[in-house]
């Protein structure tokens, strides 16, 4: 048996999105550039998919751009408004436990000479209003938030915290990181205070490669990236049709019913939890079951390097990631387990599952299974 | 401007009867060599001399590049192949060639005429004398020195005539294939792929054999021990690459043995392991990149307990290198990059704190009467389950 429970790393594509991407490569291949009638059949996927898009969103279709995915974005959003704003602002908050695609934006800014603030976080990985409070300037040009945390599944109470931003600097742009959120949770920019939302496909069965950026109309933004003047001159490069048609279908198909997709993947993390846990010896990372995202579970197995349990695991069909790359050469924590401050015996020993809506309860039981018949083999082979 | 190559070659001269054996090893490999590079090539012997020349379009430094690979050649000159149309067009494509090759001229040079065909009208110290002068005359910077000269112009008249210079250096050695053959121990650090390199160098055919431990070592550091094999075989040529899961093995002696004792156990398991797998592939000696001192179970006493079990020749080729010797080796043979990716090795996982150094053989050989009930088995079991991987780039 197989149980893939790697999903926030990347998830199946959808066999309907695959079926719609063969026909826009090898039917309708045309560049939407293009003034020809192949053109304008290509034009159609993409402006489905913005409709797509501003609906599941609440949005205005002309705030939608394509990008090359949830860096890319994530990129765009902080590089191009700490560009587009220098004259009035000189600041940038991030939190402690950003995905790279972020924090190491915020290093390269800060080394353009912007000043940058690392926001703490509490142990189950939430933003304290007080200190964000404490951290927007009049200089801030702009806050970058993770709605989910991609390691411990820790939630942001968003619009609470857009509120507190613009309560002290309303000029100061909300920067949202949704790309672990995005298809497992409603998102609404316009009602949340989002000003600018990071969205990748193939976290929720579509395509790599390809994601968006919403940009409120009055954020003041520059490209990041030039050349033909697609989208507006926001985002030059040939559109991609296949990838964008993919990810709209992917994100359609994904809140038809959305609320009982989400009861049901938390169910299924609650069992996992509860049989976890039963095993003994193991510590789950970050907020409970109910209030963390209903996908991710982070459990520290006590005295079980995670490579070696990653590895074991494998072999049985079943595949998770582990909670920090370690080697005996390199064992670097990663940011979200700093942030959290786990103690390093819980951090080399931190597995991630993480769900999809095709997660089934056989894979749960599966896997529990497993791991109730390795773990006392692995502890009982350990450095000393 | 060059289409031939000169190959130089040292050693194999001195080889007597057997010479023409190295030679024709060496042009065997210069051929395989240059199979991975852009164009044709022929490879002749002519009077003790080995000539590369392209006979299609190709990539110079492409191909200087692979020629830098075989061992056996001591140096590499590009040639520049001239008609015989007289003197006067010799002078002139010579003053051309100096031109062209050395454009800022503040040096000084010798013109040296070996002349193969005897008939040509003028002799080799009349040829060198004037085709000097002419040099002198079209560009008075340049100087002649004929005891150090800085830039050594030969020419040689045969059929044709072959102009050159530039003596690029290859590796040394001797030709793959003329010493028989050897079975690396292959971890994935940088010394091993060094030490496979360096016993390669001469003329040693080598397979290899790497430990797998899964699940406590993964498809990438596996995955990492092909690349380096691959790497290494750019210049040994094709080899075996032998895979032995070790995993039981190690947790028979976490189980059985004293903990501070189990690196060096389980390295002595290792050589016999490797012995074996040797004598099966037919090779006669093993490879391992020890170096004394470097860890606990690389001391003068460590490594005399791991000898101990084998009966064939051991080769260290860099037991007396310090690790930056070594590291400079694996930077020029381009495997340093690959082997300080950070995968943990099956000599690692269990490593206990304090291992012991200066290992007793007598006390270790009681440890391992405790693995008497099932380790025969185990070992066979390892080497008839070992996957091979042809490897060859």
């Amino acid at each position: 048996m197989e149980a893939y429970l790697d999903n926030s790393a990347t998830t199946r594509v959808f066999p309907e999105v695959v079926n719609l991407m063969v026909k826009t490569m090898s039917e309708d291949y045309g560049n939407p550039s293009s003034m020809h009638t192949k053109g304008v059949e290509a034009e159609q996927y993409i402006k489905e998919a913005t409709k797509t898009f501003a609906q599941i969103l609440k949005v205005p279709e002309k705030e939608i751009y394509y990008t090359s995915g949830g860096t890319e974005s994530d990129n765009w959003a902080l590089i191009g408004t700490a560009m587009a704003n220098r004259r009035t602002g000189n600041h940038i908050v991030v939190t402690a436990m950003e995905h790279p695609a972020v924090g190491a934006v915020a290093d390269f800014l800060e080394k353009q000479g912007f000043a940058v603030t690392r926001l703490p976080v509490n142990e189950q990985g939430q933003i304290d209003p007080e200190k964000l409070r404490e951290s927007v300037r009049e200089d801030t040009i702009v806050v970058s938030m993770m709605y989910v945390n991609n390691e411990i599944g820790a939630v942001q109470d968003i619009a609470e915290l857009s509120k507190v931003i613009k309560g002290k600097n309303p000029h100061t742009y909300v920067h949202v990181d949704a790309i672990q959120a995005f298809g497992k949770y409603p998102i609404y920019p316009k009602r949340m205070g989002i000003d600018m939302l990071s969205i990748s496909s193939h976290k929720l069965h579509g395509p790599k490669g390809v994601g968006l950026l919403y940009i409120d109309e009055k954020v003041k933004i520059v490209p990041i990236i030039y050349g033909g003047g697609q989208q507006k001159g926001m985002r030059s490069g040939t559109d991609n049709v296949p990838g964008i048609a993919g990810f709209a279908l992917a994100a359609k198909m994904t809140y038809a019913d959305l609320d009982i997709k989400v009861e049901r993947m938390y169910q299924l993390k609650q069992k996992l939890v509860d049989g976890l846990l039963a095993l003994g010896d193991v510590h789950i990372h970050g907020m409970a079951v109910r209030e963390g995202a209903p996908h991710i579970v982070s459990a520290a197995f006590v005295g079980v390097r995670s490579e070696v349990l990653l590895h074991t695991l494998e072999d049985r069909g079943i595949y998770v990631s582990a909670g920090s790359a370690c080697s005996t050469h390199k064992r670097n924590a990663s940011p979200t387990m700093q942030a959290i401050q786990a103690p390093k015996q819980l951090t080399e020993a931190t597995v991630r599952f993480s769900l999809a809506e095709t997660t089934t309860e056989e894979e749960i039981d599966y896997c529990l299974s497993v791991l109730g018949e390795v773990l006392p083999m692995l502890r009982r082979y350990t450095r000393r | 401007m060059f289409r031939m190559f000169l190959i130089k070659y040292a050693e194999i001269g001195v080889k007597g009867k057997n010479r023409y054996l190295f030679e024709d090893a060496l042009i065997a490999q210069i051929k395989r060599t240059l199979r991975r590079v852009e164009g044709r090539f022929s490879v002749t012997k002519e009077s003790g001399r080995i000539y590369v020349e392209a006979v299609t379009e190709f990539d110079y430094d492409e191909t200087v590049a692979a020629l830098k690979t075989v061992f056996g050649i001591v140096g590499i000159c590009p040639v520049v192949l001239l008609q015989d149309n007289g003197y006067e067009q010799l002078s002139k494509d010579v003053v051309d060639y100096m031109d062209k090759m050395y454009p800022d001229k503040k040096r000084t040079f010798k013109v040296q005429v070996r002349r193969a065909r005897k008939n040509y009208p003028m002799d080799s110290m009349e040829l060198a004398r004037e085709l000097g002068s002419d040099i002198l005359d079209a560009y008075p910077e340049f100087s002649v020195d004929v005891h150090h000269p800085q830039i050594l112009l030969q020419v040689e008249i045969r059929q044709n005539i072959y102009v050159y210079s530039e003596i690029i250096p290859g590796p040394g050695g001797m030709p793959l294939g003329t010493n028989g053959k050897a079975m690396l121990l292959l971890s994935g650090g940088i010394d091993s792929p060094v030490a496979g390199y360096m016993i390669a160098k001469r003329g040693v055919v080598i397979d290899a054999v790497y430990f797998h431990a899964p699940p406590y070592t993964s498809e990438r550091a596996k995955q990492k021990v092909v690349d380096l094999a691959k790497l290494v075989s750019r210049y040994s040529g094709p080899m075996r690459l032998h895979i032995v899961n070790f995993t039981d093995i190690q947790l028979y002696i976490y189980d059985k043995c004293p903990h501070d004792e189990l690196t060096i156990i389980m390295r002595r398991y290792m050589m016999k392991i490797a012995e074996e797998i040797a004598r099966k592939e037919g090779a006669v000696a093993l490879i391992t990149g020890e170096s004394i001192g470097q860890v606990a179970s690389q001391t003068v006493q460590s490594l005399t307990v791991t000898n101990e079990v084998c009966t064939m020749p051991v080769f260290r080729p860099v037991i007396g290198f310090d690790k930056q010797e070594i590291v400079d080796i694996a930077l020029k043979i381009d495997t340093y990059e690959t082997s300080i990716q950070p995968y943990e090795d099956c000599c690692t996982i269990f490593v206990a704190k304090h291992p012991v150094t200066k290992p007793n053989l007598q006390a270790i050989r009681r440890s391992e009467e405790n693995l008497a009930e099932k380790i025969d088995e185990m070992l066979k079991e390892a080497v008839d389950t070992a996957e091979v991987v042809e490897i060859d780039e």
